[in-house]
């Protein structure tokens, strides 16, 4: 479908990269622990950000249980409470999510997908890892620091954020939680210029930029805004570390603490919410965008049938990156920033639903008349796009600010954001590992395991978050430890609560079926075979699966073709693999 | 490298065709930016990151600077140095900034000469640029000093709004930091130059892969981009 002008020697046009040298390890130690091979980094990544993600899980369970049964459980006080939300919170937006789209599926499919033998920096790319990990252990240590983790709240708003007041304040916990994002940012900036490197400059014969599958096209793009964004973070991280640790007072306002005049004074903390946000809005979409592009090639590729409007696809991507970075004060609606900054910003967030939407139709569009096989990859990805849509579309709400204002700080935001850039991506993820996990391990995931996995976490993500909605809409409050006692909320609201709780502690159990599942697969999985799902990409057409260090062989791929040549009339297949020479010379091959 | 002419795309370089021509070489086969090497591009790549870590630290004293309630202190006075009887403003600072503009000359001969295989010359200027940027460190440590025996901190100074003192040893520390770093890999690049790693593609302790006189263009994009910022941080800190 994209023409590309070939050099005078041919169909093939000649090399551009010498083929690297690789780092043959020697030891147990240096193929396994400390490798430099992207594909065990990527499992390293992925094992522990899974591991993450679990601690996070139990976070929240222990949230819902003091919110659907308040009172109960004395050992969830006020302090708890909040040291819950936020270490909940960072660990599933940063620790959990960034990394395992960028650092585990980055790292795994990017070489294969665009048939390159390995990153281009694989020593960057193994402190990368290792960064993170520490970025971890420092982040986990604070729930054992005395003071316990830092209860302020994911966005970490100063001056409360290193007050006396806040559990972790005037503690160690949000010494150990900026230095563990300063660690992360440090991480993910080496893992980040690989990942954005190799896909520039180190792709096979054949692949140009519009053959790259739309998952790279999603993981590149999120890869070049998190290097964009993440420094507003460690300026924000350095500028609260030295107002905590040195006493200086950047975000520190002239202010009453415990009864007494501090000596700070002058300070903004408006300052920090910007940065912040101007962080955090990308961050939405650096998770969200390796989740579209995935999901663009697990419907393509179970539906049988090419992504509709690939060039379309490729653009609304670029623009939804180019646009996250002009919306992030929709956020600060009611923070007292100047109200004229809200019309802007409302402008600018409204215009981004234009490409979002048209990634949903066209991902619409690839399905229709398409052979669907609804694969435990195929839910997901369809989830996906209802899921997706239904956070969406609550966006549009929050992001007027007539609208916002009131529903500010409300379930109705939780429920949004949970929607949208939680249960949304984690749809992904599992539909990926059970697209990818094959290649992986060379066996597959249990199907029936797997649609036991789906339909509870998917029936029950709704059964949570739909019915936060209506509390938000009829005025609960987010982040309030007690809501037992008000006047405004009704009786029915805390019967939605216990339901919501009940049905979180399912839906969290049901993880477990999952780790289960991919535990047990590995040695008693069905044999997988090269291409079990008959896909086009080139990590499917690795002579040997799972690959190996180096991927390819003696000889990297040469690419003739776009990554959706599915259904193709004429073909013996109902797929050409990227790299399946021109059935036709006669046609297809013909010199420009 | 291999032969530009090879990938060309064979568009014309003029008429309505110029943005489409450029739109298929960047999004042609194997690398977007032909003959520029990995590391070149990721020095790049990072610049750009680095560069909005800068920004958003500039952006950020300029907003605690008119946020303050109280008086900024006026830098041409806390940056004066009285010697032999004149007070002269901002004369360290002028000193500073000429010694590391002038190490970005010698590193930029540095990179003409490491392309030119003349190794001594190259690990000459390479050490003469480190040497300068090491003056130029040593000149922030005496300024820090002598404010610091003045009485500011970054918590607080006899002048004016507290967070003077706050921005300026974090901004400056951070850019010296990066001064700092850079001299020490200038010095590596150049030990490993003058013992010639790169005509013998001897390979690198840590990551074991073979390095070539690239890397010396690639610290010259490093200290090119720390020179740089420098110019914002004296227009916009001592000279606002």
């Amino acid at each position: 479908m994209v023409d590309v002008p070939l050099g005078p020697a041919g169909l093939v046009p000649p090399a551009e990269v010498e083929d690297v040298e690789l780092y043959h390890p020697h030891s147990w130690v240096t193929k396994y622990v400390f490798s430099q091979d992207a594909k065990v980094i990527a499992i390293q990544y992925s094992a522990t950000a899974l591991a993450v993600g679990l601690i996070a899980l139990v976070l929240s369970w222990l949230m819902r249980l003091q919110l659907g049964f308040p009172g109960v459980f004395s050992f969830i006080d006020a302090n708890a409470y909040y040291q819950f939300i936020t270490m909940h919170g960072m660990m599933m937006v940063v620790y959990v999510l960034t990394a395992l789209f960028l650092g585990g599926f980055g790292n795994y499919l990017i070489p294969l997908m665009v048939g390159a033998r390995d990153m281009v920096f694989p020593y960057a790319n193994m402190l990368s890892f290792w960064l993170y990990l520490l970025a971890v252990l420092v982040l986990v240590a604070s729930f054992f620091a005395p003071g316990g983790p830092t209860g302020a709240g994911w966005t970490l708003y100063p001056p409360q954020a290193i007050t006396s007041g806040t559990p972790g304040g005037q503690d160690w916990g949000i010494i150990l939680m900026l230095v563990s994002l300063m660690i992360f940012i440090i991480g993910f900036t080496m893992g980040g210029l690989n990942y954005v490197v190799t896909v520039l400059q180190g792709r096979a014969r054949g692949m140009t930029l519009m053959r790259m599958p739309l998952t790279v096209w999603g993981i590149f793009t999120a890869s070049v805004m998190a290097l964009l964004a993440f420094p507003a973070l460690f300026v924000g991280a350095v500028m609260m570390l030295f107002d905590r640790v040195l006493g200086t007072s950047f975000f520190m306002p002239a202010m009453v603490e415990m009864g007494q005049q501090t000596d700070r004074n002058g300070g903004s903390p408006l300052l920090f919410q910007h940065l912040f946000w101007f962080f955090g809005h990308p961050e939405v979409y650096i998770v969200a965008l390796p989740a579209f592009g995935i999901v663009s090639d697990l419907i393509s590729t179970h539906a049988r049938r090419n992504v509709f409007g690939y060039r379309m696809m490729v653009w609304a991507i670029l623009a939804i990156g180019g646009l996250s970075f002009i919306v992030w004060a929709h956020h600060m609606y009611v923070s007292g920033m100047n109200p004229y900054f809200g019309f802007f910003f409302a402008t600018t967030t409204l215009i981004i639903a234009v490409p979002t939407a048209i990634k949903v139709y066209n991902w619409v569009l690839t399905l229709w008349r398409g052979d669907i096989h609804l694969t435990v990859p195929m839910l997901f990805a369809l989830a996906f796009i209802v899921t997706f849509l239904n956070g969406g579309l609550t966006g549009l709400f929050l992001g007027n600010v007539v609208v916002d204002v009131p529903l500010s700080d409300t379930m109705f935001v939780v429920a949004h954001f949970h929607m949208v850039m939680g249960v949304a991506p984690i749809l992904v993820i599992f539909g990926a590992i059970y697209h990818w996990y094959p290649k992986v391990t060379g066996r597959m995931l249990n199907d029936t395991l797997g649609k036991l996995h789906f339909w509870v976490t998917f029936l029950g993500a709704y059964a949570i978050f739909f019915p936060m909605h209506y509390l938000g809409l009829i005025g609960m409050p987010r982040r309030y430890h007690d809501v037992a006692d008000f006047a405004f909320i009704p009786a029915s609201a805390h019967t939605l609560n216990a339901f919501i709780t009940v049905v979180a502690l399912i839906v969290g159990a049901v993880q477990l079926v999952f780790l289960f599942n991919l535990i047990w697969s590995l040695r008693h999985g069905r044999e997988a075979g090269g291409n079990p799902w008959r896909a086009t990409t080139l990590e499917w057409q690795t002579p040997t699966t799972p690959p190996p260090h180096g991927n390819w062989g003696n000889e990297t791929p040469v690419v003739y073709r776009w990554a959706y040549d599915y259904s193709v009339p004429g073909a013996k297949e109902d797929f050409l693999p990227q790299n399946h020479p021109p059935i036709a010379p006669a046609t297809a091959g013909a010199a420009p | 490298m291999t032969d530009h002419a090879l990938t060309d795309a064979g568009g014309t370089l003029s008429g309505p065709n110029n943005l489409r021509s450029i739109a298929t070489d960047l999004s042609s086969d194997q690398r977007a930016f032909k003959n520029v090497p990995w590391g070149k591009a990721m020095m790049w790549i990072f610049l750009l990151s680095d560069t909005f870590v800068f920004s958003c630290f500039l952006i950020a004293y300029m907003t605690a600077r008119m946020s303050t309630t109280v008086p900024w202190p006026n830098p041409s006075e806390v940056f004066a140095l009285t010697i032999a009887g004149t007070t002269l403003p901002l004369i360290l600072i002028a000193i500073m900034t000429f010694v590391l503009i002038s190490s970005s000359g010698t590193m930029a001969m540095a990179v003409n000469f490491g392309y030119r295989r003349d190794r001594r010359k190259t690990a000459i200027l390479m050490m003469l640029t480190a040497l300068l940027g090491a003056a130029f460190v040593g000149m922030q440590a005496f300024e820090w000093t002598k404010l610091i025996h003045e009485g500011v901190r970054p918590w607080g100074n006899p002048w004016g709004a507290a967070q003077f003192g706050s921005s300026f040893f974090m901004i400056t520390g951070f850019h010296g930091t990066h001064v700092s770093i850079g001299v020490i890999f200038l010095l590596i690049v150049a030990r490993k130059v003058w013992r010639g790693d790169y005509d013998t593609e001897r390979r690198g302790f840590f990551t074991s892969r073979k390095g070539n006189y690239e890397a010396v263009e690639i610290m010259g994009l490093y200290w090119h981009f720390v020179d740089l910022v420098w110019v914002f941080i004296f227009a916009f800190f001592y000279l606002w």
